[in-house]
């Protein structure tokens, strides 16, 4: 186990910018996620890790030693996951789980004793005999975890290991990983595009896009204090209102956000908070079971292609109704200002509080 | 019987008719092969206007007369054996060299892989008869004229072009998630090419063999050109230098040797089809 440096770190695809000068420190035992939509480099900046890709400039260290170009995957001391698992198809299970120990020419019967370890933790001991076509999606990915296990690597690398499998089984495998993450404490970098398994699994996030980290912090730190429009925008289903020159909010060059399920109706908040209040056109209510999502504008800010929505919890039993405007707020404290030009996210401007019915 | 009853019936006869068709279209050649060889010669040979004369049943009793001529009289055996040893150590030569050139240029050449793979393939696309002249000046300088090692040394300039291309495709075809895989799961190159890739090669590898085999068996210029000595002749070679005589065919010992090479190539075939197709039919990564 060892903690992730990287500093400065840039690989390039004959101009094509895949990491764009990344720095990360994954504390030793951490769970860090890289998320980000596809193409942004975070498969590249993981592989990059492993020593599948070499680093165009930049410098990576585990554990406090430099993994230069000249030390090869099989050499750092990592395990990698890929998406498709990649079990060896010709070998059975054991056989796929002892192949790492093999190559570091351990004796049969530690061999076995270390398989046998792994495969208890994941309750697939009577799987031992079979070839992986004969095994579900989530008992392979359990093999491919038991393989990465055995080495006892200091860092972990996932791409993308959920994404084969369907919705439901994706709750219990994020679960199962995210247990064994904390029982093995093994330093573990994640990649995914989906927000929710970054939220759920990641104890940071790393939020990318075009080859750069937007921001690094908790999923609590990244969805309540996004750094800049991308994050705030990337993160959270729907994602974050934004409204462009609000005067009597911001002044000009700012843009002005909140979260869909802040705005709420006026009257769910008390008489004596302190609320943001708009008029809010209803153009479509659609009601989701657990919740309500709400499409609509403000009255001054008719933009068809994005929406201003509204998240209604199921326990908000007030009735909404389409094709009329009504009162809705959100709380001042949960407003968020952006730079318009920079997209960083900037400190509130203290003054513009009140009524905003622009 | 109803009218759907009778196009199925009617079907399945088509179905027969045609199968049959192949079957014989495939096996007749054998058939007459077979025929000829044991055939007495005044079955064999009868007058143009006598149409009483079946010529494909035995008019005559059968004769092993043919037989005993290609054995005792012609080299038959050593050809036999000459041509083992051509092919084996062509087969050894061009899984050598055509295997690790496929990968490379498959994985390791990046985006000039592709074209150098297409340059290397060309290269078989020119004719040993353009090429037996400036080679019979290698073969002498070599001082191999007269010898097996001449056809041992020229045979692999077709089959390796081929070969390489082939196998290209094989090692293409191999995800690279398992090669990072086992990169990562601690081989180097190496040992990945050997304990991962080369068991999703196997098929391409008999492909290789089968078609070295092939391309082999049947070359006749080079044999032509770099070998005088009856006693070192392919039966290629041997076969119609030793029994076309003038003008004088010897149809039964010529009917022969060539049933008794192409029978135990026919068997070897069929084994390694099985293996192909059993090779392609091989799990993927995703199930």
């Amino acid at each position: 186990m060892a903690a992730v440096e990287i500093r400065d770190l840039h690989k390039h695809f004959e101009g094509h910018r895949a990491v764009d000068g990344v720095d990360l420190s994954v504390e030793d035992g951490e769970f860090v996620v890289l998320l980000g939509p596809s193409g942004c480099g975070k498969t590249t900046l993981l592989r990059t890790i492993a020593g599948l890709e070499e680093p165009t400039s930049g410098e990576i260290r585990l554990g406090g030693r430099v993994l230069s170009r000249d030390v090869p995957p099989r050499a750092r001391k990592i395990a990698m996951m890929f998406q498709s698992y990649a079990l060896y198809p010709h070998r059975t299970v054991f056989g796929n789980i002892a192949f790492p120990l093999k190559a570091l020419h351990t004796p049969r019967d530690e061999i076995e004793e270390k398989v046998r370890w792994a495969v208890r933790m994941f309750d697939i001991e009577r799987y031992l005999d079979r070839y992986p076509r004969h095994l579900s999606g989530g008992e392979r990915q359990r093999v491919a975890l038991c393989r990465a296990v055995v080495r006892e690597p200091q860092a972990f690398l996932l791409d993308e290991p959920l994404s084969n499998l369907d919705a439901k089984q994706r709750t219990t495998a994020r679960d199962e990983l995210k247990r064994f993450q904390e029982d093995v404490g093994i330093t573990t970098v994640y990649v995914t595009h989906d927000q929710v398994e970054a939220m759920g699994l990641g104890d940071r996030i790393a939020v990318m896009n075009a080859g750069k980290v937007h921001q690094f912090g908790t999923p609590a730190e990244v969805y309540e204090h996004p750094a800049d429009i991308f994050v705030a925008t990337f993160i959270g289903l729907p994602p974050m209102n934004l409204l462009e020159s609000i005067e009597a909010l911001a002044p000009a060059g700012m843009l002005v956000g909140f979260r869909p399920e802040h705005f709420l109706p006026r009257s769910a908040f008390g008489e004596d908070e302190d609320v943001t209040t708009f008029r809010y056109h209803v153009r479509r209510v659609e009601y989701l079971g657990s919740e309500r999502y709400l499409y609509g504008s403000l009255d001054a800010h008719e933009d068809p292609e994005k929406p201003i929505i509204a998240r209604l919890p199921a326990m908000l039993r007030l009735e909404v109704e389409a094709d009329r405007t009504h009162e809705f707020a959100v709380h001042s404290g949960q407003l968020r200002y952006f730079d318009e030009e920079s997209g960083q996210r900037r400190d509130p401007p203290g003054a513009a509080r009140g009524r905003a019915d622009a | 019987m109803s009218r759907y009853r009778l196009m199925r019936y009617a079907r399945r006869v088509g179905v027969y008719v045609a199968a049959l068709g192949f079957v014989t279209f495939a096996a007749f050649p054998f058939y007459w092969m077979a025929l000829t060889t044991f055939k007495q010669n005044k079955d064999l040979y009868v007058s143009a206007t006598n149409l009483k004369h079946v010529p494909w049943i035995f008019n005559a009793a059968p004769t092993l007369a043919h037989l005993k001529l290609l054995f005792t009289q012609t080299a038959y055996p050593q050809w036999l054996l000459n041509t083992l040893l051509v092919v084996v150590a062509v087969v050894l030569i061009t899984v050598v060299v055509a295997v690790p050139a496929g990968y490379s240029l498959a994985r390791l050449a990046g985006s000039w892989g592709e074209g150098m793979g297409i340059g290397i393939f060309l290269t078989y696309l020119i004719p040993p008869t353009l090429l037996f002249i400036p080679f019979s000046r290698l073969v002498a300088i070599l001082g191999l004229q007269d010898s097996l090692w001449s056809l041992v040394v020229v045979y692999p300039t077709f089959t390796i072009p081929f070969c390489t291309w082939l196998v290209m495709g094989f090692f293409r075809s191999v995800p690279w998630d398992l090669e990072e895989q086992a990169m990562i799961d601690g081989y180097s190159r190496l040992g990945v090419f050997f304990r991962v890739v080369l068991r999703f090669a196997v098929p391409g590898i008999l492909t290789v063999v089968v078609f070295t085999f092939t391309l082999v068996m049947q070359e006749f210029i080079y044999a032509l050109t770099f070998i005088s000595s009856v006693d070192k002749m392919t039966v290629s070679l041997g076969v119609p230098v030793a029994l076309v005589r003038g003008d004088v065919y010897h149809w039964g010992a010529l009917m022969g040797a060539a049933l008794i090479t192409s029978i135990p190539m026919a068997i070897v075939y069929n084994l390694f089809m099985d293996r192909f197709v059993e090779g392609l039919t091989l799990g993927a990564v995703k199930g």
